[in-house]
């Protein structure tokens, strides 16, 4: 029964549709534009590609959690309070109490999941939007975090976690660098500078890569996969495409959106992780703004917030897009302020793309 | 006379103090298209729902092939072999065909503890029920929203079949469709009663049931008129059952014909 007023899809318009289009486009953009106002300023010699690199990457990692979740038909605005609430757990346990970092990593992510499950079980149970039930969280969070801080140091910086992570096996997962061989090997040749002075001196200026940046590769990967090739990911994309519908079939909607909550939380806790142990401190502060930040990455990345829809590899090159944005931002010497506008105009601009991109696949006009 | 597939003996539904249903007697064979007609409210979804095992059923026995039986779940049902076609829920309309298809039951491949879905078995298997069900996708990774309303319910159809359903439940599979549509939907229907499946064809448009249905059962304010042959009854005393009788002979009257 083919329909001869179907017109033959053309190559490009099946090229358009796919969730990443718009986020591809954005970066050979964002590329293209640094690379001409910002192109001689450092900004493209191996330390300055650190610089947007770390950067980017922590955006990644926030925003697959929240990619996954945002799919799976739900939001969650504790992601930044989540943020702080992890390093100051960290920090406590290690550097208060005295327990091994090792340890004080793991009690954060065990409690931190197992919030994220609650924002999950709270959103299932009660039928809420998870946009008022994560948004009390994130009041929530943030005020315990400050409390906790300062009840057992009497202030909002807890520091000396450096000198508590020497030596431990499980702070080098997430603070370390690898590859160091290979960058000093580079350094060596000349391919990055090396310092000429100093007690480094002959070292490279980029120690190696950075255990960030292996998490959101890490992350990316995985979240991918589970996406596109599993039996989960068709699930997720079921719960939130139309969760009734997915009922009906039998598949496990409060189990997959509880489960991607917990994912976002994990998410999350990596990420403060990283930065307590990048900073050797927690700060009560730390992750502000973080929860719209990820969503911001996501939406560019060409998911739909009704869910159902999208993908993460749109939601790292997102995040990609944010980082060297922002830096590029500071490298071409521009107003930081302007970021906040360009972002703004980007986040209208993906929205509209992608209810166009939306109607083309449903056929809605 | 063979055992009924599924058997609905005298079944009773009360939501407090409400009678949805006030003991409705209704069976399906094999390889009959049993038809349930009723107006808006006449009760339905909630006969049906019973019967998939979304409600359970105040009073009454349900028999699948004789042997007695009590759902506690929709899976229940599933697993029973009766699969239900709501009207409007049938299909996830973002995702593909395949996605819509395999949902809840993606066929795996695995290598160690890694398990994904064998993509390429499941677009073939999707591609082939669909065109046995007269349907040629352009391709089976194709968004169903890409679809009109009478291919998603073939789909759907071409679902329930393929994982082995015996009884088809479709809630109101024409009554959102156009006059060609509405032909494909019923001529899949004919196609998988021939296949020895009951149906179970829930309308409230008499020209519709008469097109494929074996017999008649009209649900009215909760409670069943008698089941009909085909060819016992006419589409003027169905249309009259449904409505409840008379005021419905004087609006046709004004009218100049049958609604």
């Amino acid at each position: 029964m083919s329909d001869e007023r179907l017109k033959q899809v053309s190559a490009i318009r099946r090229a358009m549709i796919r969730p990443e289009l718009g986020a591809i486009c954005g970066t050979i953009l964002v590329f293209v534009f640094f690379f001409m106002i910002a192109g001689d300023s450092g900004m493209f010699s191996p330390e300055g590609i650190q610089n947007w690199g770390v950067v980017s990457a922590q955006f990644a990692i926030i925003a697959v959690g929240a990619c996954l979740l945002m799919i799976a038909g739900e939001f969650d605005l504790s992601v930044g309070s989540m943020i702080g609430f992890a390093g100051v757990v960290i920090a406590i346990l290690s550097v208060q109490w005295g327990l091994p970092v090792w340890l004080s990593i793991i009690a954060a992510f065990i409690v931190c999941t197992a919030l994220g499950a609650l924002n999950g079980f709270l959103v299932i149970k009660t039928g809420l939007p998870s946009f008022i039930v994560t948004l009390a969280f994130l009041y929530i969070l943030r005020g315990l975090t400050i409390w906790l801080s300062i009840l057992t140091t009497r202030q909002t910086i807890i520091g000396g976690v450096k000198e508590a992570a020497e030596g431990d096996p499980l702070a080098w997962l997430f603070g370390g660098v690898i590859f160091k061989g290979f960058f000093q090997w580079l350094g060596d040749i000349g391919v990055i500078d090396t310092f000429t002075r100093g007690s480094r001196m002959g070292q490279p200026v980029v120690e190696g890569l950075p255990m960030l940046v292996i998490w959101a590769l890490a992350l990316i990967i995985f979240g991918h996969w589970l996406l596109t090739k599993t039996r989960f990911g068709n699930w997720i994309f079921a719960a939130g495409g139309d969760a009734q519908a997915a009922r009906y079939v039998g598949v496990p909607v409060n189990r997959v959106k509880i489960l991607m909550f917990m994912f976002t939380a994990f998410c999350a806790t990596v990420f403060a992780t990283c930065q307590v142990m990048e900073f050797g401190s927690a700060a009560a502060d730390r992750g502000l703004l973080k929860e719209f930040e990820a969503i911001i990455c996501v939406v560019i990345g060409g998911a739909l917030l009704t869910g159902g829809y999208g993908s993460v590899i749109g939601a790292a090159l997102g995040a990609l897009i944010f980082g060297v944005v922002q830096q590029g931002l500071f490298f071409a010497g521009a107003e930081s302020s302007l970021f906040r506008v360009f972002l703004g105009g980007i986040l209208i601009f993906a929205v509209i793309m992608n209810t166009y991109i939306r109607r083309m696949i449903t056929g809605e006009r | 006379m063979s055992t009924p597939l599924i058997e609905m003996d005298n079944i009773e539904k009360h939501f407090g103090p409400v009678i949805a249903l006030g003991g409705v007697s209704f069976n399906v064979m094999e390889g009959e298209c049993h038809c349930l007609l009723g107006d808006n409210g006449a009760g339905k979804s909630t006969f049906i729902k019973t019967m998939s095992g979304v409600h359970k059923p105040t009073k009454g026995v349900m028999r699948v092939s004789g042997q007695e039986t009590m759902f506690d779940s929709p899976r229940d049902a599933m697993e029973a072999g009766i699969a239900t076609v709501y009207q409007d829920l049938a299909m996830i309309p973002l995702m593909s065909v395949t996605r819509n298809f395999w949902m809840g039951r993606e066929p795996r491949k695995s290598l160690g503890p890694f398990k994904w879905i064998d993509f390429k078995h499941a677009n073939k298997v999707t591609m082939d029920e669909m065109s046995s069900m007269g349907i040629n996708l352009r391709e089976p990774e194709q968004a169903v929203g890409t679809l009109s309303g009478g291919e998603r319910q073939t789909v759907a159809i071409a679902r329930a079949v393929y994982f082995g359903a015996k009884v088809l439940i479709l809630d109101e599979p024409t009554s959102a469709l156009g006059v060609r549509q509405t032909s494909n939907v019923l001529a899949t229907i004919d196609r998988v009663r021939k296949a020895g499946i009951g149906v179970i064809f829930i309308t409230h448009n008499v020209r519709h049931a008469m097109a494929v249905g074996d017999r008649f059962t009209v649900l009215n304010r909760g409670q069943t008129h008698g089941t009909a042959k085909r060819g016992e009854i006419k589409p003027e005393e169905l249309q009259d059952l449904m409505a409840g009788g008379q005021e419905l002979a004087e609006l046709e009257g004004s009218l100049g014909g049958t609604i």
